[in-house]
């Protein structure tokens, strides 16, 4: 880049020529930026676009420099695992117990449905696969809310993929680059999920509003949903494969419904992307190519684990 | 005489470094710390940056170089493309209109002048943001997210002051 700077004992004539040029410039600078603005809002796909490009060629320095953060970050996490031993300890003897008792539940159940499927002659739903993913940038800022991913179409990333932890669903992967990809975090402004409140099985959507808790909208008239109410994926509209946990209701009044999602955005670290060979919400590509698409995917099991 | 290739280059690598160091702050300022509410109201590192060029050095900080910034930030923070390169630029601009008042005045006069254009544009970005998204989006991170970059300019700026005299003394 020619940062140069401009002769400083410049003619009487050309200074103020140069100027005007400069303000000129500037002022197409200016223009050039609101342009792109509401060329961003015309045509999303092509700012979409742009973004992953551009994301894609730093992907490997973000990958960098946000290794040694992870590492203090796990260290610091193993301290204070450390500190908890004991506490911890105690908890999880009382959780073992509550969940063997699951377990016999469970084996009784998974039995039973096995039996029952037979009867029916059910057919499964597909087996869903991950691309697990480093988190190499979170966007900061009050604007919006979305993680950059080391994982790209290289690696099986697919645009509309659901993004999960152990905890339940982080967001939706919005664009995908050869070696990045960017995922929509289900707080985000953007964010629309087609979600079932449990117990009750009431429809909603849960939208994002830049806020931690994303609220509930379009919920059935007379629909009743407490405090502390489940809330799963519905897997309605394609985007997202049904029960997948989201978040608990945390509040219910006048402005609306909120719910704190299980997953804590700052304590990202590996993501898991998860194919369930369905085409994205609001795709930008029409949905039988997004399909196709997952199709041919398929006969490859060793691209993915 | 005239200077050899060496210092040429020398000279012209000097004068890319605010440019550069700022583009460094671009990414680390989206390197996830695993700070519980943090990543909302990150500090504004770039604009920090941008204000302290313009003031000190603005000729080794082009507007142009000012815009890819702001572009660069937009495309790794999500926020709508040319938000922030029209934030930064207006931020520019106001700041080396007014070079002649700022020149030689003390730290604390640029310091309050950082908060003073740092607030208005925080509020125009939440504005323009939000009639962007067709919706309000919640300000208290906003204001929060301005407080720290107001409180955090001294530092950066202490770093970029020991920069300055180190490097660019000459150039």
């Amino acid at each position: 880049m020619g940062l140069k700077d401009g002769p400083r004992s410049v003619s009487g004539i050309a200074q103020p020529i140069k100027s005007v040029a400069q303000r000129f410039a500037f002022l197409a600078l200016l223009l050039a930026a609101l342009a792109l603005m509401i060329l961003g809002k015309v045509d999303s796909a092509l700012m979409e676009r742009v973004r992953v490009n551009v994301t894609d060629t730093v992907a490997p320095i973000l990958d960098v420099i946000s290794k040694p953060v992870e590492t203090v970050n796990q260290l610091i996490e193993e301290a204070r695992d450390l500190y908890d031993l004991r506490d911890v300890n105690e908890q999880l003897k009382i959780d073992n117990s509550r969940l063997l008792q699951w377990q016999t539940v469970a084996r009784k159940l998974e039995a039973e449905n096995k039996e029952l499927r037979n009867i029916l002659s059910f057919v499964p739903d597909k087996e869903a696969r991950f691309v697990t993913a480093r988190v190499i940038a979170d966007t900061g800022g009050a604007f919006a809310n979305s993680i950059i991913l080391n994982a790209g179409e290289q690696a099986g990333a697919r645009k509309g993929e659901a993004a999960i932890t152990g905890n339940g669903l982080v967001g939706r992967v919005a664009g995908v680059g050869a070696r990045s990809s960017r995922v929509l975090l289900i707080t985000d402004l953007n964010s629309r999920i087609p979600v079932i409140v449990q117990p009750g099985g009431i429809r909603a959507i849960m939208a994002g509003n830049n806020s931690e808790q994303p609220r509930l909208i379009h919920l059935p008239p007379g629909a009743i949903v407490s405090h502390g109410d489940r809330v799963e994926t519905s897997g309605h509209g394609g985007a997202f494969p049904p029960g997948l946990p989201v978040g608990r209701v945390s509040s219910v009044d006048e402005p609306g419904i909120t719910v704190r999602p299980f997953v804590d955005r700052t304590r990202l670290g590996y993501v898991r992307l998860l194919d369930y060979g369905l085409a994205g919400i609001v795709e930008t590509p029409p949905v039988q190519s997004g399909i196709a698409a997952a199709g041919k995917r398929r006969p490859q099991p060793g691209a993915r684990q | 005489m005239k200077p050899s290739l060496w210092q040429r280059l020398d000279i012209l690598v000097r004068k890319l470094t605010p440019f550069l160091l700022t583009l460094a702050l671009v990414l680390l300022n989206v390197i996830p710390l695993h700070i519980p509410g943090f990543s909302r109201v990150v500090p504004l590192l770039p604009l920090m940056a941008i204000y302290h060029w313009a003031v000190y050095r603005s000729e080794l900080f082009p507007a142009y170089a000012v815009f890819i910034i702001g572009l660069l930030h937009d495309v790794f923070t999500g926020a709508p493309i040319g938000v922030n390169a029209l934030m930064f630029l207006l931020v520019y601009g106001v700041v080396v209109s007014q070079h002649r008042f700022l020149f030689g005045k003390s730290f604390s006069v640029i310091w309050i002048g950082f908060g003073l254009v740092a607030g208005a544009a925080s509020a125009l970005t939440w504005v323009l943001v939000s009639m962007w998204n067709f919706a309000v989006i919640e300000p208290s991170a906003v204001y929060i997210q301005f407080l720290l970059t107001f409180g955090l300019f001294p530092g950066l700026a202490w770093i970029f002051m020991r920069w300055q005299r180190a490097f660019l003394r000459q150039v």
